[in-house]
């Protein structure tokens, strides 16, 4: 029989704690669309996607029903768009792929994509250069672009340009605030089975079809901390690492029942923290139940290294392939901890990118004022980047210059994604930096220091 | 299939009574109960069986919501695996 408690502590996760499945990704190769005619290529396209994800979000459904645990999305991510589209508008293909998406009801379909992080193909510029259209014209479509990796260094082009496409991005959705940008992520070292948006493409090293799933669960993990204050740091690492294996476990259940149940093969697995704006959800109370005043505050990188760390060592057992992005997520405008530093003044950007460091990703969901030029953009993303790059790590921007907005505004976004305090940027240009171009070199695996 | 049913809510006479009976009626075997009252709340989870795989299973759980409805009390139905993965290594 099973343990009484253990049956009740599963049960206040959920409905006390925010337990969630956060989402079911199907990864989706749609490399055997390529034979045939150009001019035919978005129509093959949807009728893959639709065909192979007819039944995701039912079967997504049934399993939530009968194991009472929520699964908040179902999403669809596909083989970057910029392997395919040449000599075909690469928009077209984002029409059909957000069409695909609302006939079979996910949430949003990834991979609208290009991996440019040493040069660019005719294709990866022509989708690059489509995204503030694409974006601004579809519901669904999410787009990520990696500009660079360990091994490659920076496409310092890729960064200019993708500045440039931010503006143009936010200046398209200006009647929502720049939402657009909230569905375009710019990486380094991205990852090829990540099952978080905006970020998610099924990568070439990928086979036809997968399932990712990714769990989530900071209130879980801040209640377990409550019990421990006053207690030393070997003690806050044990508890995270036990609850990360629990969380993970249940993940680990939830993708293989739906990979047996859609008959598709399972991936993996991502053990994120992945904060919501709900009460009880957030990765910065965490952060603050470890004995820190606000987010932000000094100690906050200690803080967020030990957590991120945690998660990965109990996660790593529970699961038998671990993938995508698996950490701790500090997206500010989806997390009321990180929204209220932000407010107060105690978290910047510039502790946000040492957060970034230490943490599963990087700059994720800030709002930043609407007159903030692309070469700043630029230039963030290139801080970012480096960062990245030289630790060996995913890093990534998601960031809107919400038009119109000053300091001290809010923007709104709604639902998952929801509030950002508009935060300051540097005043000081960085445009002589950026029109430069060209590529920073691969770094140094050695001599580290 | 095997499934967890937990009853959490006021104390009252006949909450065993009309839970059971309702499985009986769908043809679900109680393999085990256990009850308790948790500060004040009356707690009780029983390991059910259903005969044909899983066949029944949503329309019990409909019949469980509907009950908890009409006593005021919260029923919830899942299946055991959810919890053997999280609690068993």
């Amino acid at each position: 029989m099973l343990e009484f408690n253990d049956i009740l502590q599963t049960n206040k996760m959920i409905s006390e704690q925010k337990l969630d499945i956060r989402t079911i990704t199907l990864g989706l190769s749609l490399l055997e669309c390529l034979p045939g005619s150009a001019q035919g290529l978005p129509a093959r396209i949807y009728d893959r996607i639709t065909k192979m994800a007819e039944r995701l979000v039912p079967v997504g459904e049934e399993i939530e029903m009968e194991f009472g645990i929520p699964i908040v999305n179902k999403r669809i991510s596909v083989t970057p768009i910029a392997l395919l589209c040449s000599g075909v508008d690469p928009v077209l293909i984002a029409r059909e792929m957000d069409r695909a998406a609302r006939a079979v009801g996910v949430n949003f379909i990834g991979g609208y994509s290009a991996l440019v992080h040493k040069m660019m193909t005719k294709a990866d510029r022509a989708l690059i250069e489509s995204l503030p259209e694409a974006l601004s014209s579809t519901d669904f479509v999410c787009s990520s672009v990696n500009v660079g990796t360990t091994r490659a260094g920076i496409n310092m082009d890729a960064v200019r340009l993708m500045g440039e496409v931010i503006k143009k991005t936010a200046a398209l959705s200006a009647g929502q605030d720049g939402l657009a940008c909230a569905k375009l992520v710019v990486f380094a070292n991205a990852v090829e089975d990540n099952p978080f948006m905006a970020g998610a493409f099924h990568g070439v090293g990928e086979g036809d079809a997968a399932i990712n799933v990714g769990v989530s669960g900071p209130g879980v993990v801040s209640e377990a901390l409550k019990a421990l204050r006053g207690q030393p740091f070997d003690q806050v690492a044990e508890e995270i690492k036990r609850t990360a294996f629990k969380i993970t476990r249940m993940g680990q259940l939830v993708a293989m029942e739906a990979s047996r149940r859609l008959r598709l093969p399972f991936g993996i697995v991502d053990l994120s923290l992945a904060p919501t704006p709900a009460a009880g959800d957030s990765v910065a109370h965490i952060l603050e139940e470890m004995g820190l005043e606000a987010a932000g505050g000094h100690g906050t990188t200690a803080a967020l290294a030990l957590l991120n760390d945690a998660v990965k060592k109990g996660g790593v057992m529970a699961s038998s392939h671990v993938g995508g992005l698996s950490g701790a997520f500090i997206p500010v405008s989806e997390d009321i901890g990180m929204i209220d530093a932000a407010n107060a003044g105690t978290l910047t950007l510039d502790k946000l990118e040492a957060m970034t460091a230490v943490c599963s990703v990087g700059l994720d969901m800030i709002a930043v004022p609407g007159d903030t030029s692309a070469a700043t953009i630029s230039a963030i993303i290139a801080d970012e980047a480096a960062i990245g790059m030289v630790n060996s790590k995913t890093t990534a921007v998601r960031i809107i210059p919400a038009p119109g907005k000053r300091v001290g505004d809010e923007v709104v976004f709604g639902g998952l994604l929801g509030r950002a305090p508009v935060m300051p940027v540097h005043e000081s240009s960085a445009q002589n930096f950026i029109l430069r171009g060209g590529r920073i070199p691969a770094p140094i695996q050695s001599l580290k220091n | 299939m095997k499934a967890v049913i937990t009853v959490l809510g006021k104390d009252q006479t006949g909450i065993i009574a009309r839970v059971s009976m309702l499985l009986y009626r769908e043809e679900v075997n109680i393999l085990d109960i256990s009850q308790t009252i948790m500060g004040g709340v009356f707690t009780m989870i029983m390991l059910v069986e259903f005969s044909r795989a899983g066949e029944k299973f949503a329309l019990v759980r409909e019949k469980l919501n509907a009950l908890g409805d009409e006593i005021g009390l919260e029923i919830r139905i899942q299946h055991s695996q959810i919890f053997d993965a999280m609690h068993k290594v």
